[in-house]
């Protein structure tokens, strides 16, 4: 018995004793000398247990009485949250070893952070959601603060752990209310309460604080001030792995909370995420049009975009989750692009965030010009990209979930965060010349760009394949 | 071969913007040529072998031809297809796009870029006409914003930057309304095959929207959001103020397009969504988009009267002819939508030869203020006739295609609204007057302004990207079946429909009541 369940969760077992070996390992012989090698083979990881779960996996397994879920679902998500955690964390290397900062602390941090996300998207019960959540804060309030001599970063770090910790309250309490009313803290244990003839009120009280706490975690308004901050003072390689990997995974732990343990009292939760995912759109929109910094900018566009995917949620049908979870995966792949340019600007060995030092950067790089432009469209949903195809999924959904004041408010939000992606386009593509970028240096970043947008063009075609893995995940959640 | 001519023409001029953007490098004339070139060469190319297309046609069949179908994602499918009303507008563009790019022979900036949006931009019309799917019509209706957001931002004139975020956000909001619109259609019917569309009836029992009674129910929604599309598009008034920035500013390449073909997207979803798909949303805002069909044809053609500068006169002009042409769409009517369509055309020879025109002279005083003219006849014979050939037919002289068009429209909004045709004709009065002023005080007088002294008449290129729009005008002009003829049928097919669904409509109606 205990080794059938041990079998389910061995990717899990396994990355965590890797991250612990690779630690004990590094400490003894290079540190700092080896974190280069120890950044690579970290991504070399990720990718083949994103193999090897996409290889191996079939069916429905639970494990420990119904603690950890593995199915298409918790598959799907890895699946996505390994390959983008992998290529985060090979993009960012060159960046961090030129500033010093490539400490081998961070590989380490990055794969725990990241069996703490596999354990939220397989969660099957409160208390193993609570333990992924927190394994993974844990280690990204530390990489938040990764640069220790810079004021802004600490602040990040201390900001994001002080929110972030404000939110586990609200989610522990309510768990507690919860298992106060349900009597269990299984999902499948709270479903049979939720739903079935009279939804006692404490429960719902326990979903609106559940609710709350993990809006804080996929930073929907009004619980996202955090996102801005922590999105400005962590490194960029950080930046950019927040702006992926624990989205996903949050949005999964959503997910799963919404539909396998209230998944009877759809209407209930409904008003929550849909007002959620409007606050969100608009904010997101409104609030990045006089931004100037990149990073800032990207932090209320990723905002945004979980108010999309929290439309898809939000229409609570099969239809829903393959939206949220197709939008995830477009927006994540939009994201690493996105970061991997950002990565890229410098001047005089200086990171540059201020987007008006893109003057006329068509001219000097017309290749990589054309790759942010490609991905800048795909943001703002503008088709052919896939980004406009992830919005017409979430819409769809929405508008056959009876949403459709939601898809209308969706639509007309998108067109006032049209204006600042088109100001960088601007930028790049009107702006008057002045002093150039220095010429990029990493060929990753360079492969990531161009791969990035690449996909977001090429993907309209059969998008990989990843609408049948997602409609297959949404099925098995629903089960 | 027939079974993808279609997706061929449509992409031909992709590849050739491929080969620019992997094979062509550097930035001296030689590049700068070769550009231009391909482009050419890929351009012409495509109208050739769209003319396959023409020749393949059967005008006696209103259903669609040359239809291919490929499986998609989503439940969608890649389906391509023309009938008579769209197999014009696939003309018109591979006809106009090659004379645009003879036009920007001498464009000296950023060349290689120029030629590929250009050529981008030409795959995206053309798949607009002839797509058969809502969500692959809305994929090259959008998309056709991108390159055009690029030409006026990068080679147009001084407050190109305000111009082209205008006439992105502008046509995006418009257009993201239709998608919600599409999302409900999809959902509703369960497909987004036009074909399937036109003939599924959509709920149209009286409801309220916030307190709003909506007469029509759901097709008046639908059609108001489709409405939104369009109207910005088209443009009609008062939606219409994003038009003139952007052809002021946009270089005469991308004027010409925009007037020729960009702006007639509209008034083909019109046809092809609005009046098929919502026939009792239609017919429930008719008198409203009759009446500001009439207002835009008198008030822009008096706005046109004061302006200072000729790109915006001629765009004020051509937001006048596109009220004929909402006009002669919503008379429902076979010449209200003969006339429509024809007008189009038209509209697309005449106000893109208009552009052209402008930009001879611009090209050579680099400016396009009306007042810095005047005796150009005295140093350019050959301009002066051709300008005084189109500013003709923009007025809708008789044996011009520009009379056709009017006369047609107007006549089929007589047989429905009176009031609305005697108010519409008055602009015709307008219209002469403007384009008449117009090139009195720019050609005629004395040559008395010292910086005109040395000003050199057209060159042969010049006058030969022009002849084919004179003998096109001339000829739709005295021989109008050649274009009726073909779009008579599909134009009955649709009319017929039409009357037929507003008659079931009121039949269920009735049956309610009682």
């Amino acid at each position: 018995m205990i080794q059938a369940d041990l079998n389910i969760i061995l990717p899990e077992i396994l990355l965590a004793i890797y991250a612990m070996l690779a630690l004990v390992a590094v400490v003894y012989t290079g540190k700092d000398k080896m974190a280069g090698m120890l950044t690579w083979i970290t991504a070399g990881v990720f990718v083949l247990l994103a193999m090897w779960i996409g290889a191996s996996g079939a069916g429905d397994n639970v494990a420990f009485n119904g603690m950890f879920h593995d199915d298409a679902f918790s598959r799907f998500a890895k699946i996505a949250m390994l390959l983008s955690g992998a290529a985060v964390l090979v993009m960012g290397q060159d960046y961090m070893a030129r500033r010093g900062m490539l400490r081998f602390e961070y590989p380490v941090l990055v794969s725990l952070a990241m069996v703490g996300m596999m354990t939220m998207v397989s969660a099957g019960d409160l208390i193993a959601l609570y333990m992924g959540l927190e394994l993974q804060s844990l280690a990204l309030y530390v990489v938040a603060s990764f640069r220790r001599d810079s004021v802004k970063s600490t602040e990040a770090g201390m900001k994001y752990f002080l929110l972030g910790a404000l939110s586990s309250g609200l989610l522990l309490y309510g768990s507690s209310l919860v298992y106060g009313f349900a009597g269990t803290t299984q999902f499948s244990g709270i479903i049979d309460v939720a739903g079935h003839g009279d939804t006692p009120l404490g429960l719902l009280f326990g979903l609106t604080f559940v609710v709350a706490g993990l809006a804080f975690k996929v930073s929907a308004v009004p619980f996202h001030m955090w996102t801005p901050d922590v999105y400005e003072g962590a490194p960029t390689p950080i930046t950019a792995f927040f702006a992926t990997a624990p989205k996903l995974a949050a949005m999964g732990l959503f997910a799963r909370v919404l539909f396998d343990a209230f998944g009877g009292v759809v209407a209930d939760w409904q008003q929550i995420i849909a007002l959620l995912s409007v606050l969100s759109m608009f904010l997101g929109a409104v609030a990045a049009i006089g931004q100037r910094n990149i990073k800032r900018l990207m932090a209320y566009s990723s905002i945004a975009h979980m108010g999309y995917a929290l439309m898809g949620l939000a229409s609570g049908t099969a239809l829903g989750i393959e939206a949220m979870l197709v939008y995830m995966a477009i927006y994540v792949t939009m994201n690493i692009g996105t970061f991997a340019f950002i990565l890229s600007m410098e001047k005089d060995g200086q990171p540059v965030v201020d987007i008006s030092a893109l003057n006329m950067y068509s001219k000097r790089a017309p290749g990589r010009a054309l790759a942010m432009l490609f991905l800048l469209f795909s943001l703002a949903g503008v088709p052919p990209f896939l980004g406009f195809f992830g919005k017409l999924y979430v819409l769809r959904a929405a508008f056959d979930a009876g949403l459709a004041w939601l898809a209308v408010a969706g639509v007309i939000a998108s067109v006032i965060g049209a204006f600042y992606y088109l100001r960088i386009v601007y930028f790049m593509y009107f702006g008057e010349e002045r002093d150039a970028l220095d010429a990029p240096r990493s060929p990753v970043q360079h492969l990531m760009l161009v791969l990035s947008a690449a996909v977001m063009l090429l993907g309209v075609v059969n998008f990989f394949g990843v609408d049948t893995a997602a409609q297959a995940a949404a099925v098995a959640l629903l089960q | 071969m027939n079974d993808s001519l279609l997706s061929l023409v449509t992409f031909l001029p992709t590849f050739a913007a491929l080969i620019l953007v992997v094979f062509l490098r550097g930035e001296d004339e030689m590049a700068q040529r070769n550009a231009k070139r391909v482009a050419l060469f890929a351009t012409t190319v495509t109208f050739f072998i769209s003319l396959f297309i023409l020749a393949g046609f059967d005008p006696s069949n209103p259903g669609f031809q040359f239809v291919e179908q490929r499986e998609w994602i989503m439940g969608m499918t890649y389906k391509m297809g023309v009938d008579g009303i769209s197999v014009l507008f696939v003309m018109l563009t591979t006809f106009i796009m090659p004379l645009v790019i003879w036009a920007s022979w001498d464009v000296q900036t950023r060349v290689k870029e120029y030629m590929v949006a250009f050529l981008l931009l030409e795959t995206l019309m053309l798949g607009v006409f002839m797509a058969l799917d809502l969500v692959l019509f809305y994929l090259f209706f959008e998309a056709g914003l991108i390159p055009m957001f690029l030409i006026i931002g990068i080679w147009g004139g001084k407050n190109r930057i305000y111009a082209s975020f205008k006439f992105f956000l502008y046509t995006f909001l418009g257009s993201v309304l239709m998608l919600v619109a599409m999302v409900g259609m999809f959902v509703q019917a369960g497909t987004t095959d036009i074909p399937t569309l036109m003939t599924h009836e959509f709920a149209s029992e009286t409801m309220n929207v916030l307190g709003f009674t909506v007469i029509g129910g759901v097709q008046t929604l639908m059609f108001l959001a489709f409405f939104a599309s369009f109207a910005v598009k088209m443009p009609m008034w008062p939606v219409h103020t994003w038009l003139p920035d952007a052809h002021v500013q946009a270089p005469t390449a991308g004027s010409v397009v925009l007037a020729s073909i960009l702006l007639k997207m509209g008034g083909y979803g019109f046809l092809r969504f609005s009046l098929p798909m919502f026939p009792i949303g239609s017919e429930v805002m008719t008198p409203l988009i009759l009446w500001m069909s009439a207002i835009a044809i008198v008030y822009t053609s008096l706005v046109a009267l004061v302006q200072e500068d000729m790109k915006k006169l001629i765009a004020y002009s051509s937001v006048a002819h596109m009220g004929y042409v909402t006009m002669g769409i919503f008379a429902a009517n076979q010449q209200g939508i003969d006339g429509a369509i024809f007008q189009m055309l038209s509209h697309g020879f005449i106000s893109g030869a208009l552009f052209l025109c402008v930009g001879v002279i611009y090209d050579r005083m680099h400016t396009r203020e009306i007042d810095a003219y005047g005796g150009l006849v005295n140093r350019m014979p050959a301009y002066a006739l051709i300008f005084m050939f189109f500013t003709m037919a923009n007025v809708g002289l008789p044996g011009t295609s520009g009379f056709v068009g009017e006369f047609l429209t107007l006549m089929g909004v007589f047989q429905v609204n009176t009031w609305v045709a005697l108010v519409a004709t008055a602009g015709v009065i307008f219209s002469a007057a403007y384009a008449l002023w117009l090139y009195r005080r720019v050609v005629f007088g004395d040559l008395i302004k010292e910086s005109l002294k040395s000003i050199t008449d057209m060159t042969r290129r010049e006058k030969m990207i022009f002849a084919p729009l004179v003998a096109m005008t001339l000829i739709l002009g005295v021989y109008p079946s050649l274009i009726t003829d073909i779009i008579g049928p599909s134009v009955e097919n649709l009319i017929s429909n039409y009357d037929t669904a507003l008659a079931h409509g009121a039949a269920a109606s009735q049956m309610a009541s009682h």
